[in-house]
């Protein structure tokens, strides 16, 4: 549905290297993340795969359609929502629908079921210009328009972002209807939590790919057994951990430190670790093997 | 300055705009060195409150003194001991490293023997010697991010707000800013932080939730957790935003 082979692309003259040898490729019907943080070089994949730029070197389809030669059909076939929201600001929810559907040459009846229930929550503020709504209103209101003329592929940059953890909640389920009735979906996201809810994922970094597998298989190739550890003194944890020789690399997860101990494999560490931090006088020792989340495996590869 | 008792201090706090109660009769309090998370869904009435406490908005009705000052009154003495950083607005991104953090350090009322100092003194700890001469644009995102924090710090203020500081920055980058925020709160800073990072609340000594314009919940991240009998701090959010009318 989208194949991405060796693209570049470079700002200022060369300078600046946003992406770098990136390829990949989003079977239809895919729900496919690509997760890093600011800078990584994510909207100017999705800017490249829209048409909106073009690339310095490499190449890439949509629907089999080239990004440079088809443009038009591309454009055509897809729903873009960019990071920066692009609305019309003057003109009303219910205009800008409209604009869209006219555009695209359809109507807002002709592809109601697939904005209808985002669009209930719309409908309350349909006479509301789009420059007064709120954040998270503003961004159901872009996939609304995005969606109006039944893309086949629908390209989503960073719609979460600022988003509170409830909204992000809603409009995750928004996109698993989306995938269910067919549509391939493309997605960027800094918040490494919703990575587990696509199919695939690439994680990317300063315009790399790190890896790219489904959720589990990134969490099935963390190389070490991982260790979650709290204690009434966390900061005296870290200092113990980290002045060990060779030294623990931790990392803190809300009220435990992750730990791993490259080079002592998939050996369980629980009671080495408890011993040698109740040994140090830490009070409320608990050690207890986890599963990485993406997010350990995300620092494990800047990292390493 | 030396402040006894609550560091920030509020009392049935409220913003109306026309009909809308933005901010509905908050009372809290903030002690000296507190790491304090302030969360709630998106139009909840964060940023509201903030701007109150910051001396950028005209509460409507209750009481609220920041740093011993009043938010009705004293809001110039308010913006000189404070600092303030957004993740959307931080620096400028075409001036310099050193020329942001002169400004900036002007802008708080530093001398410029302070500004001297304190300027390489901070390029050194930050490391960025050689990008100095940089525009910030050109810096990468997680850089910015520090140098923004150390810039609103540089006054040493009794208080700094940050405004979802961390948005966007990659995993390791983001706790290694959480270390500039300890660092700073065992030197007595107050921080009064925003996020949507549910991990990130943990690392509060204690937050407020607040929901449709009220504080809903207040506590450390533990009792928060123990009182509505959830594992994790996403669960307690979750269980008390899920209600939220005015969503957003």
């Amino acid at each position: 549905m989208v194949s991405v082979d060796n693209i570049t692309k470079t700002y200022q003259k060369g300078t600046v290297k946003a992406v770098t040898g990136v390829s990949f490729s989003v079977a239809e019907g895919e729900l496919f993340g690509l997760i890093g943080p600011d800078g990584a070089g994510k909207s100017t994949l999705f800017r490249i795969l829209t048409t909106l730029l073009l690339p310095d070197s490499g190449r890439a389809t949509v629907n089999g359609h080239d990004v440079v030669a088809d443009y038009r059909q591309i454009r055509n076939q897809v729903g873009y929502m960019p990071g920066r929201f692009s609305l019309y600001q003057d003109l009303t929810v219910e205009e800008n629908i409209q604009f869209f559907a006219t555009v695209f040459n359809t109507s807002i009846s002709e592809n109601h079921h697939l904005i209808e229930d985002i669009y209930v929550q719309l409908e309350p503020f349909k006479k509301r210009r789009a420059g007064k709504l709120s954040g998270g209103m503003k961004q159901k209101l872009a996939l609304c328009c995005a969606l109006i003329h039944r893309p086949t592929v629908l390209f989503l940059d960073e719609p979460t972002t600022g988003v509170d953890p409830v909204s992000r909640k809603e409009f995750w389920e928004m996109l698993g209807r989306l995938k269910k009735q067919g549509i391939t979906v493309v997605v960027s996201t800094p918040y490494m939590d919703e990575a587990a809810l696509c199919d695939r994922i690439a994680l990317i970094q300063h315009g790399n790919i790190l890896a790219i597998d489904s959720p589990q298989g990134i969490i099935d190739a963390y190389p070490t057994s991982l260790f979650a550890i709290k204690a009434t003194d966390m900061p005296r944890v870290s200092h113990v951990l980290a002045t060990q020789e060779p030294p623990f690399i931790g990392y803190i997860f809300g009220e435990y430190i992750h730990v791993d101990a490259p080079g002592k494999g998939n050996r369980d560490l629980t009671d080495e670790l408890t011993e040698l931090l109740t040994n140090a006088g830490l009070n409320g020792v608990e050690v207890k093997p986890i599963a990485p989340t993406i997010e350990d495996c995300f620092i494990k590869m800047l990292t390493s | 300055m030396t402040t006894t008792g609550p560091i920030i201090k509020t009392d049935k706090l409220t913003k109306r705009f026309g009909d809308f109660i933005a901010t509905n009769e908050i009372s809290f309090e903030v002690y000296k060195g507190e790491i304090f998370g302030f969360l709630g869904a998106n139009g909840a009435g964060k940023t509201t409150a903030m701007r109150m406490l910051c001396g950028l908005s005209k509460p409507s009705s209750g009481k609220a003194t920041v740093a011993g000052f009043d938010v009705y009154r004293q809001t110039e003495q308010i913006k000189q001991h404070i600092g303030y950083m957004s993740q959307k607005f931080s620096l400028y991104e075409d001036l310099t490293v050193l020329e942001n953090i002169r400004f900036f350090g002007g802008i708080y009322g530093l001398d410029s023997r302070q500004l001297r100092q304190k300027s390489d003194a901070l390029v050194e700890r930050l490391g960025l010697q050689s990008e100095a001469k940089k525009l910030v644009g050109d810096l990468p995102l997680g850089w910015k991010q520090k140098l923004a924090f150390s810039v609103a710090v540089l006054h040493e203020p009794d208080i700094v707000f940050l405004d979802e500081p961390t948005g966007g920055v990659d995993p390791v980058t983001r706790r290694q800013f959480w270390a500039m925020i300890y660092e700073a709160a065992s030197r007595g800073i107050t921080l009064f932080v925003t996020t949507h990072y549910m991990d990130e609340a943990e690392y509060c000594n204690r937050i407020s939730i607040m929901v449709d314009g009220r504080i809903e919940a207040l506590g450390t991240p533990a009792d928060l957790k123990m009182q509505l009998n959830e594992p994790s701090m996403d669960g307690v959010f979750y269980q008390l935003a899920r209600g939220a009318k005015r969503g957003d």
